[in-house]
């Protein structure tokens, strides 16, 4: 079945659709209409709008008028359009023409259609309708059919056209003739599926001659197969050619069409970099570590993904960067790994910090001079994902697959950078966005970190090291250069010798949240020196949980497990690597004192008298 | 092999959304006219859905055939099955 496969799946679906009955229910519809829903949930959200219509159409909304010109049933697609349009910020009214009897309302003055005065009009025509069903035998009489049909629907087009002044769109054929050949069904000139397949090559140049936009529905079918679309049993039983199940993907194509003819399609590709255009984490795995380029599939899989994105580049899309990464580590494999297809001149905006990327969109939006509307941002992590669509509704967010090889499928089958035609200026657009950078944008409007945050419902649980947490805890303590205060590493020896020592305190943390479970995520190591206070050897932690609080829940665990072995204080140690600057100012930032630094190593020490525990919104868990 | 009840269940469900009407409750012998909007348009779409819930596939004869919702459940056990 065709699906919206690019937007996020709304796992609360009920609860949201009753809540769009009340205040605010329009952006709640609009909410929903971004999520992936199927018939039936398109037509409960059409339903709802229709409500809302009633009392007047929204006034942050764009009317538009559009006109379905059918030769088969289109009764089952309306919801979807209305509803695709609004996932667009369009209100769409549209009208149809009676079963049969497009024809005459176009031509006649005073029909409906002419007082409906469309912005757009649609024409729909089915296979059956255009050849109907007899076998021509020579290439000329074939030839001849193309001819005049096309003659045909280029004089509805300049009529539409020429009366209202409207976009006009056409519909591609959708492919449903049976072969009677076969594999060579082209060697039989005036077969069904020969002329739908000839007819739609012709119609590609008719329709750039006449400025006609097409909806390629054959492509379409071409990705999802013909039964996906299209049952003969619909077919006979109500002339629907294309099934319900397909019209939320139908619907979203068409206003994919209309929206570009109106200027709001994506115009930046924002793309995250760790795990979205190589493999691995460049901070801990390094130049030599990290996944792209030929001899891994994994490599190949990132390698399709650039490639993509140039391509796309070429054509005239803007190219940013927004990772959390010092920059340094990000820049470096475009500026020093052999096989990574896209460059530092290729980027128009590249940011690379530690800050929320909903700020980071907004300053990369305001940099480009651009909507935030414009932006499609590619990211891996869902956490990510989550806070740009709650705090940014209005940038794109495919919901990208778990598996790389499919990253970039799933950005084309968005459908973000529809384009009409294409001009010089487009191709050279991403030299002159980045000329148009502009460095040091005023600061941007706040995240709601704290309201996301909360609604996450984290959970972090520990344990003393363990035999079953074993193997992680180790890969962890040796891979981890980012967060990690000390980068000291340990051999499983030196490992099973902490875990024997009655002075040194372990902790392996878990997180869990609405995303699922993220493993161990962080590691402590302490020991009860002879002031009786707790020297804290081992810090470190995953940087894909960075800025929701964990370091904070960290610091009140260490506290919590301090105070218990009777220390009356905290005491730490950074020590500066090429890669750890991200955590310099770590132990400043959660209150310690620092009490002696040599070269680039800083100690510091927190008493524990008086200690208020740091609020977060993590809840902690002791082990059973 | 699903019971008749959960059938119905599941089938309530989908009468629900497509009617956005709450207090549905199908019993086998309700029919279109026991039900406000239940045209051959929703008919059609009661049918895909169905189809695409179960992961069955009705025949055009079956279909035609249906008198009320026992009918239908029936139908759906039998492709079901």
């Amino acid at each position: 079945m065709p699906s919206l496969s690019w937007l996020p799946v709304e796992t609360e679906w009920k609860a949201k659709l009753d809540a769009a009955r009340g205040e605010g229910g329009l952006s709640r519809l609009a909410q929903l209409a971004r999520s992936r829903i199927d018939f039936v949930q398109t037509m409960q959200i059409d339903r709802r709008l229709a409500a809302l219509g009633a009392e007047g159409v929204p006034d942050d909304l764009v009317t538009m008028g559009l006109a379905v010109l059918g030769s088969s049933t289109v009764d089952q697609l309306l919801p979807a359009l209305r509803v695709a349009a609004l996932r667009r910020r369009i209100w769409l009214n549209i009208h149809v023409t009676p079963f049969g009897q497009y024809a005459q309302e176009l031509h006649d003055p005073s029909s409906e259609l002419s007082r409906f005065a469309p912005d757009a009009v649609l024409f729909v025509h089915d296979a059956p309708h255009l050849f109907g069903s007899q076998t021509l035998t020579t290439r000329e009489e074939a030839d001849e059919v193309l001819e005049s049909i096309e003659r045909r629907l280029r004089v509805l087009w300049r009529v539409a056209r020429d009366r209202f002044g409207c976009q006009v769109i056409q519909q591609t054929v959708m492919p449903t003739a049976l072969p009677l050949m076969g594999n060579n069904e082209h060697r039989l000139a005036g077969s069904n599926l020969r002329l739908i397949q000839a007819f739609n090559y012709r119609l590609r140049q008719a329709a750039a001659d006449d400025g006609a936009d097409l909806v390629a529905i054959d492509d379409r079918v071409g990705i999802d197969g013909l039964d996906a679309w299209h049952d003969p049993v619909l077919w006979h039983r109500a002339k629907q050619e294309i099934s319900p199940s397909a019209a939320p993907v139908y619907g979203d194509l068409v206003l994919r069409v209309i929206a570009a003819r109106c200027g709001q399609s994506a115009k930046c590709l924002v793309l995250d970099l760790d795990n979205t255009l190589w493999g691995g984490v460049i901070g801990d795995d390094g130049l030599e570590g990290i996944a792209i380029g030929q001899g891994s599939a994994l490599g190949e899989a990132f390698l399709d993904v650039q490639n993509y994105a140039a391509s796309l580049a070429r054509r005239g899309i803007i190219l940013a960067v927004c990772s959390k990464n010092d920059e340094a580590n990000a820049l470096e494999p475009f500026e020093k790994h052999p096989d990574m297809v896209l460059k530092r001149d290729d980027i128009a905006c590249f940011v690379a910090n530690w800050d929320d990327k909903a700020a980071n969109l907004r300053h990369i939006a305001r940099s480009l001079d651009i909507g935030l509307e414009s932006l499609v941002f590619v990211d891996d992590n869902p956490f990510e994902r989550n806070i740009v669509r709650r705090e940014l509704p209005m940038v794109n967010v495919p919901e990208l697959p778990d598996d790389p090889a499919l990253y970039a499928r799933c950005l084309a089958d968005g459908g973000y950078f529809e384009a009409l035609g294409i001009t010089d200026e487009d191709v050279e657009r991403t030299q002159l966005y980045r000329m148009r950078e502009r460095q040091g944008a005023a600061r941007e409007q706040a995240t709601d970190m704290a309201g996301y945050l909360e609604s996450l419902s984290m959970k972090m649980s520990w344990k003393p090291f363990d035999q079953i947490g074993f193997q992680r805890i180790v890969q962890l303590i040796n891979k981890t250069n980012q967060f990690n205060l000390t980068t000291q590493r340990y051999t499983e020896a030196q490992v099973v010798d902490l875990m024997a020592d009655p002075s040194v305190i372990t902790c392996q943390v878990r997180l869990a949240d609405d995303f699922g479970d993220h493993g161990m995520i962080a590691i402590l190591v302490g020991r009860i020196n002879d002031e009786s206070e707790l020297d804290i050897s081992d810090w470190l932690m995953s940087c894909r949980v960075l800025g929701r609080g964990v370091e904070e829940a960290c610091l009140n665990l260490l506290v919590e497990r301090a105070a218990t072995y009777g220390a009356t204080a905290l005491k730490g140690t950074f020590k500066p690597t090429a890669k750890n600057l991200m955590v310099a100012d770590l132990f400043r930032k959660l209150g310690f004192e620092m009490i002696g630094a040599n070269g680039g190593e800083a100690n510091w020490r927190l008493p524990l008298e008086g200690y208020v525990a740091k609020s977060t919104f993590i809840e902690s868990t002791r082990p059973a | 092999m699903m019971t008749e009840e959960e059938i119905y269940k599941r089938l309530n469900t989908i009468y629900r959304d497509i009617f956005d009407d709450e207090p549905i409750s199908l019993t086998s012998e309700t029919t279109a006219d026991d039900i406000a909007g239940w045209d051959s348009f929703n008919h059609i779409n009661i049918v895909v859905a169905t189809e695409v819930a179960f992961g069955v596939k009705f025949k055009s004869a079956e279909i035609e055939g249906l008198k009320n919702v026992g009918d239908f459940v029936r139908l759906i056990q039998k492709s079901y099955a």
